[in-house]
C-alpha cells in the first residue's frame, strides 16, 4: 500500500450492492459505517483494498464492502490475508475477525500474523460470545457468563484480546468500541501504521449478549469510564479531574486525583505510544477501579514481514541464471551417445 | 559347509543387475555413501533404482537394533525398475546392521563387515550371543569381515584428527573399497567432498584418504578371498542428457515447470513433515524462478496462504503427507468452493494418524478422491516414479490454472526419496498453458465472477484490477454473480457445476505399459507400485502369460476409455500398498470385478511377490486370485522398535507400559 496513489471517494462508493444482513441493532451496523466513512479519509482506492475475514457476524463484513472481498474459513483469515500480502504487496489489506473466530479457532493464526508483523489492519470485533451459532459462551465471555452451553455459568478464564496482542509480538495495539465517534481516529491511525495493526472493537451483540460494555460504552458517565490515550497527551480522564500514574514501588499504574488541572503536580504520566512496558500495563488495567484504556495504546513500527520476503527474494535472485533449462541440467550429469554411456 | 557351497548359484562375472546394500548406525552416514554411490553408479552409465530406508529417530541410540539406516541401490545393464529384492552385496557397518539385514541377502550373497564394531558391547545390543562372524552361522554367505574401523583410521592418521573424528570417515573407506569392487571413477566423489568442506580442507582431505586407501584394499585383497571385481555393463538408453533425480526434486521441477508455463509466479506454503519437507527445502533455493517459499505456522495456514496468494494472482502450491493433508482438508473445500487453482502435493506414508513416517504407503487414495466434507471433487494425479513426478507436476499445475480448481498430487515416501537416472527434458518440448485474468467486465455492464467458460471454469479475477471488485467465500453463491445464495435450485445448480467441470477435464487416453491391449490378465497399477509390477509382468509375458501392465496416472477423473480397456481383459488385478482403495474406485466407477493385491507393510512390492500373485491367474486353481502380501521379515530391516513421537523409549516395553497400550 505504500505506493498506493490516494484517490477520491465517498462513503457511498464503499457500499455494496449486497443486503446486510445482521441482526437489527448489531453494534457491527456502526462499525461498518464508521469503517466506510474512513476509507475516503483514508485516500483508498476499492480496486486495491481487499477485506480478508473468517467466519462468525463479524466475518460477514467483507460482502458489504464495495471493495474486493474473501470471506474464508473459521479461523483463518490470518494466514489467507499473509499469503495475498506476501503475492501482492501492493495491495491495502484489511482483516475482520471476531473473539472466537480470532481467539479461538484462530488463536494459533492471529498470533503468528502479529509476530511476523504483515503490514495489515485487523479488526477484532470483540462481543464476548458466539452470536451466528446462537449464544455460547466465547473466550472472552466474562466468568460466570451464563448461555446455552455454561447454563451454570461459565468457569473458565477470559482471554484479553490486547494483552494476547502485545505478548504475540504485535507493534500496533487499539482500542474502540462500535458505537465510539472516535473509531474512525484509530482505524486512520492503524493504516498508518506500517504493520500488523491490531484494533479490539468491542460490540454490542444485541440478541445473545446485549449491553455487556455498558458500563463504559454508553455516552453517560463516559468521561469517568474511558480514558482515551493520545501519544504526547496526559493520562487524564474524568474531565481532567483524575489521571494515571505510575507507582514506582509496584511498578504499577494508579488512579490519582487532578486538582485545577494541574496534572503534572499529580504526576500524572504522559503517554507515550513507543512504551511497551506501559502498554502491557493499559492492557491489563482491571476495568472498574480504573477506567478503560481506548485509543491508541501502542505504536512502534518495525519492519514488516512481506518486505523482509520480498528483500530476500531480491536478494537470493540477484545475477543468478534464471534459464530453466539450466536448472534441469544442474548438477553432475552424463550424456549417452549412441548406445553407449559416456561420463562427462 | 560343502553342501551349502554347492547349492550356490553358479558365479557371473558380468551380471546384468547388482543389488548392493549400506547398512550401518544412524550416525555412520549410510544415506550419504549410498547417495554417492549411485551417482558413481548414474555416472557409469547403469540404470538404477535406490531404497533409502532410515528409522524415523534423528540420532537414535547407537548399536541397537532399531537405530540401523540402510541403502539398497539396484544397478545394471538393462532397464531397473525396483530397488531390487534381495542384495547381492550387503555391507554391515556393525552387528545390529548385520542382525536386521541379513535375512534379506539372497544365498549365496557378499557380506562385507566391520570387525572393528563387532565388539562385546555392540553384540549385545543386537542382541547376538556370540560373533556371528565367528560361529559359522554365516555359512550360506561369503564373509568378508576385516577391521574398517582400524585402517580408517590408520588411513586418516596424517590429518591429525582424534579417534573420533577419524571414524567418521569409515562411511567413505567403505566407499572406496565399493568403488573399487565395481569398477568406478574416484574423481566426482572427490570433488564432491572438496566441495562439501570447502572451509575444512583438513576434513575433505582425510575423507579423500580413507576414499583411497578403500579403494586400495580392494586391489590388493582381491589377490586372494571373496572379494572380486564386478562389471556391470553401461545400460543401452536413449541418447541425451543424463541426471540422477528424486522424487521430491522432480516435483519441484515440475512445479517450477508448471508455474512456468503458466506464465505465473509460485507461492509455497509449506509445514515441515517427513517425507514432505524435501520438496520445500528444494523449492526455497529457486527464488530466482519467482518463487516465494513460505514456512507457515501449520498446515491449514500453509495452505490458506497458498489459497491467498492464489487469489492474489500467484499458483498456489502447498505439500504436505497425510496427518498433514488431513489438516488442510477444510480449506480444500474452500479452494472448490471459490473456484481457484492450487496444487496440493502429498507424499504419501503408512498412516493412519502418524503412523509410519519414513514408510512408503499408499493409503491416501481415498482421502484424496472422497475426504472432504460435502460433493467436493478435486482432480487427482499420481507420480510412477522419481522422474516420472516431474511431468506429474507439469500437468497438476495445468489442470489447476485451466479448470480453476485445487489439484491433488499422489507420490509417497518411496518416490520422495529414492532416486533414479532421468533423461534431461527439453522445456520447449512442453506445450505453455499461459493463464488469462479478467480484465474487464464479462457480461457488458454487468461482472459475473462465476460466469464459465467453455471448460467450466470461471474467470480468474486478481485484487487490484479497477472496475472489479466483488466478493467470494465458502458460502453458497449464486451461479453467475458469486453472490451468497442458498436457494435450492442455486445448490443443485452449483454443486452440478462443480462435479461437471471435474468430469470433463481432458484426461489422455489410458495407455498399456506392457503387453497387449486385451488378453487374460491386466494388472492395474498407480504410482510408485509401477517398478515391481512391470518387472513382474515382463518376467510373465517371457514366461508366455498373457498379462499385461496398465499403469493409470489421472486418478480422478480416470481416463475415458479406461472401462472399454479393462473389458478386454478376463482378469483384473490391481496391486497397491494400501487396502484395496483404487480397486474400490474402479469398480466403484466402471464397474469392473477388479481382484485386490494388497500390501501393509511400509515396504515396496517386491517383484517376487507380484510374480506369485500374477502366476495365480494362469495355475487353473479356481478363486484364489488376489489377496494379502504378508509383511516380507526378509525384504527390509525388521526393527523391534522404532518411534516417531520424539522420545526414545527403552528397547523393551516395561509390563505397565504394555497395558496402558
Amino acid at each position: 500500500m505504500n505506493d498506493m496513489t490516494p484517490i477520491t471517494t465517498t462513503l457511498k462508493d464503499w457500499e455494496s450492492d449486497q443486503e446486510v444482513r445482521w441482526c437489527p441493532g448489531c453494534g457491527d451496523y456502526a462499525i461498518l459505517k464508521a469503517v466506510q466513512r474512513t476509507l475516503p479519509q483514508l485516500g483508498a482506492n476499492p480496486a486495491k483494498t481487499v477485506f480478508v475475514s473468517g467466519i462468525g457476524c463479524s466475518s460477514r463484513f467483507p460482502y458489504y464492502i464495495e471493495s474486493y472481498g474473501f470471506h474464508t474459513i473459521h479461523g483463518r483469515a490470518p494466514a489467507f490475508a499473509t499469503g495475498i500480502k506476501l503475492a501482492n504487496p501492493d495491495l491495502d489489506v484489511w482483516m475482520v475477525t471476531g473473539d472466537g473466530d480470532g481467539l479461538s479457532i484462530g488463536g494459533n493464526h492471529l498470533m503468528h500474523v502479529l509476530r511476523r508483523n504483515v503490514n495489515l489492519q485487523i479488526l477484532l470485533f470483540n462481543n464476548e460470545i458466539y452470536g451466528l451459532t446462537k449464544g455460547q459462551y466465547s473466550p472472552t465471555s466474562r466468568l460466570g457468563t451464563t448461555t446455552p452451553s455454561t447454563p451454570q455459568g461459565s468457569v473458565d478464564r477470559p482471554a484479553n484480546p490486547c494483552a494476547f496482542a502485545l505478548g504475540s509480538g504485535a507493534r500496533f495495539v487499539a482500542r474502540g468500541f462500535d458505537v465510539s465517534k472516535n473509531l474512525p481516529e484509530v482505524l486512520i491511525a492503524a493504516h498508518k501504521h506500517q504493520g500488523a495493526a491490531f484494533i479490539e472493537i468491542f460490540q454490542n451483540c444485541i440478541v445473545y449478549n446485549k449491553d455487556v460494555f455498558n458500563d463504559f460504552a454508553v455516552p453517560k458517565g463516559a468521561d469517568d469510564t474511558q480514558l482515551w490515550l493520545t501519544d504526547g497527551e496526559p493520562m487524564v480522564f474524568a474531565a481532567g479531574t483524575k489521571g494515571i500514574t505510575l507507582d514506582l514501588e509496584t511498578l504499577s499504574l494508579q488512579v490519582t486525583d487532578v486538582v485545577d488541572g494541574d496534572w503534572q503536580a499529580a504526576g500524572v504520566i504522559v503517554h507515550n505510544a513507543r512504551n511497551r512496558a506501559i502498554a502491557h500495563m493499559l492492557v491489563e488495567m482491571p476495568f472498574g477501579p480504573f477506567p478503560m484504556a481506548l485509543g491508541v495504546l501502542y505504536d512502534d513500527p518495525r519492519p514488516t514481514f512481506e518486505s523482509a520476503v520480498i528483500e530476500q527474494n531480491r536478494a537470493a535472485s540477484e545475477g543468478k541464471d534464471t534459464s530453466f533449462a539450466k536448472l534441469l541440467a544442474k548438477g553432475q550429469t552424463w550424456t549417452v551417445t549412441g548406445t553407449a554411456a559416456d561420463p562427462v | 559347509m560343502a553342501t551349502e557351497a554347492a547349492e550356490r548359484p553358479a558365479e557371473t562375472q558380468a551380471p546384468e543387475a547388482v543389488v548392493v546394500r549400506f547398512a550401518g548406525d544412524s550416525g555412520d552416514g549410510m544415506q550419504l555413501t549410498g547417495g554417492q554411490f549411485t551417482l558413481s553408479t548414474a555416472l557409469a552409465g547403469n540404470d538404477l533404482a535406490t531404497f533409502p530406508d532410515f528409522p524415523a529417530e534423528i540420532r537414535a541410540p547407537q548399536g541397537t537394533l532399531f537405530g540401523v539406516s540402510a541403502f539398497q541401490i539396484n544397478f545394471g545393464s538393462t532397464e531397473i525398475e525396483t530397488a531390487g529384492d534381495q542384495p547381492d552385496v550387503l555391507v554391515a557397518m556393525n552387528p545390529a546392521a548385520l542382525k536386521t539385514n541379513l535375512e534379506a541377502l539372497k544365498p549365496g550373497g557378499l557380506i562385507i563387515a566391520d570387525t572393528g564394531e563387532f565388539t562385546r558391547r555392540n553384540l549385545d545390543k543386537a542382541k547376538y550371543e556370540n560373533n556371528p562372524l565367528e560361529d559359522g552361522s554365516l555359512a550360506k554367505w561369503d564373509v568378508l569381515a576385516f577391521d574398517i574401523s582400524a585402517l580408517t583410521i590408520e588411513a586418516v592418521k596424517p590429518f591429525g584428527l582424534g579417534n573420533k573424528d577419524a571414524l567418521r570417515s569409515k562411511n567413505m573407506w567403505t566407499l572406496g573399497l565399493a568403488l573399487w569392487m565395481f569398477d568406478r571413477d574416484r574423481q566426482p566423489i572427490v570433488d564432491w567432498l572438496k566441495a562439501k568442506f570447502k572451509g575444512k580442507p583438513e576434513i575433505a582431505d582425510a575423507n579423500i584418504a580413507a576414499l583411497n586407501a578403500g579403494h586400495a584394499y580392494g586391489e590388493t585383497a582381491e589377490l586372494s578371498g571373496p572379494l572380486k571385481q564386478i562389471s556391470v555393463a553401461a545400460v543401452k538408453s536413449e541418447p541425451g542428457l543424463y541426471r540422477t533425480i528424486t522424487g521430491a526434486e522432480a516435483v519441484s521441477l515440475g512445479l517450477v515447470a508448471g508455474a512456468q508455463l503458466a506464465n505465473l509466479p509460485m507461492f509455497f506454503g509449506g509445514y515441515p513433515i517427513t517425507p514432505a519437507s524435501a520438496i520445500l527445502h528444494h523449492l526455497v533455493r529457486l527464488k530466482e524462478f519467482g518463487i516465494t517459499t513460505f514456512q507457515a505456522e501449520d498446515e491449514i495456514a500453509a495452505i490458506c496462504a497458498a489459497i491467498g496468494a492464489s487469489y492474489a494472482g500467484q499458483l498456489g502450491v502447498t505439500s504436505s503427507s497425510g496427518p498433514g493433508i488431513a489438516l488442510k482438508t477444510e480449506a480444500m473445500g474452500l479452494a472448490i468452493m471459490t473456484e481457484l487453482p492450487l496444487v496440493i502435493v502429498n507424499s504419501q506414508r503408512g498412516g493412519p494418524s502418524t503412523g509410519l513416517p519414513t514408510k512408503t504407503e499408499q493409503s491416501d487414495l481415498y482421502q484424496a478422491v472422497y475426504g472432504r466434507n460435502g460433493d467436493a471433487p478435486i482432480p487427482v494425479v499420481s507420480a510412477r516414479s522419481p522422474a516420472d513426478a516431474f511431468e506429474v507436476a507439469i500437468e497438476a499445475c495445468r489442470i489447476a490454472v485451466q479448470y480453476m480448481t485445487p489439484v491433488i498430487l499422489l507420490t509417497d515416501g518411496y518416490i520422495a526419496n529414492a532416486a533414479e537416472p532421468w533423461k534431461v527434458p527439453d522445456p520447449n518440448t512442453f506445450e505453455p498453458f499461459p493463464v488469462t485474468f479478467l480484465e474487464e467486465k464479462n457480461a457488458g455492464e454487468t461482472l459475473l465472477p462465476y460466469k464459465r467458460d467453455g471448460k467450466g471454469a470461471r474467470p480468474w479475477i486478481k485484487p487490484g484490477t479497477p472496475g472489479l471488485m466483488h466478493r467470494i467465500g465458502g458460502i453458497e453463491k449464486h451461479v453467475d454473480t458469486g453472490n451468497i445464495d442458498y436457494s435450492p435450485a442455486n445448490h443443485q445448480a452449483m454443486t452440478d457445476a462443480r462435479k461437471a467441470k471435474i468430469d470433463q477435464i481432458a484426461v489422455p487416453d489410458q495407455d498399456v505399459a506392457l503387453g497387449e491391449a486385451t488378453g487374460r490378465l491386466a494388472v492395474v497399477g498407480w504410482g510408485s507400485t509401477f517398478g515391481p509390477i512391470h518387472q513382474a509382468v515382463r518376467r510373465a509375458r517371457k514366461a508366455g502369460l498373457a498379462v499385461s501392465h496398465i499403469h493409470v496416472r489421472h486418478i480422478w477423473p480416470l481416463p475415458k476409455n479406461l472401462g472399454a480397456l479393462l473389458a478386454g481383459f478376463d482378469k483384473v488385478l490391481v496391486p497397491e500398498m494400501n487396502s484395496g482403495q483404487f480397486k474400490t474406485v474402479l469398480r466403484d466407477q466402471l464397474l469392473v470385478d477388479a481382484d485386490s493385491l494388497t500390501k501393509t507393510s511400509g515396504q515396496p512390492f517386491a517383484i517376487a511377490e507380484m510374480e506369485a500373485a500374477i502366476a495365480k491367474y494362469f495355475d487353473g486353481i479356481p478363486d484364489n486370485e488376489g489377496g494379502e502380501v504378508p509383511a516380507d521379515p526378509a525384504q527390509l530391516p525388521s526393527r523391534d522398535a522404532g518411534h516417531d513421537d520424539g522420545s526414545l523409549r527403552p528397547e523393551h516395553g516395561s509390563p505397565q507400559s504394555e497395558v496402558s497400550s
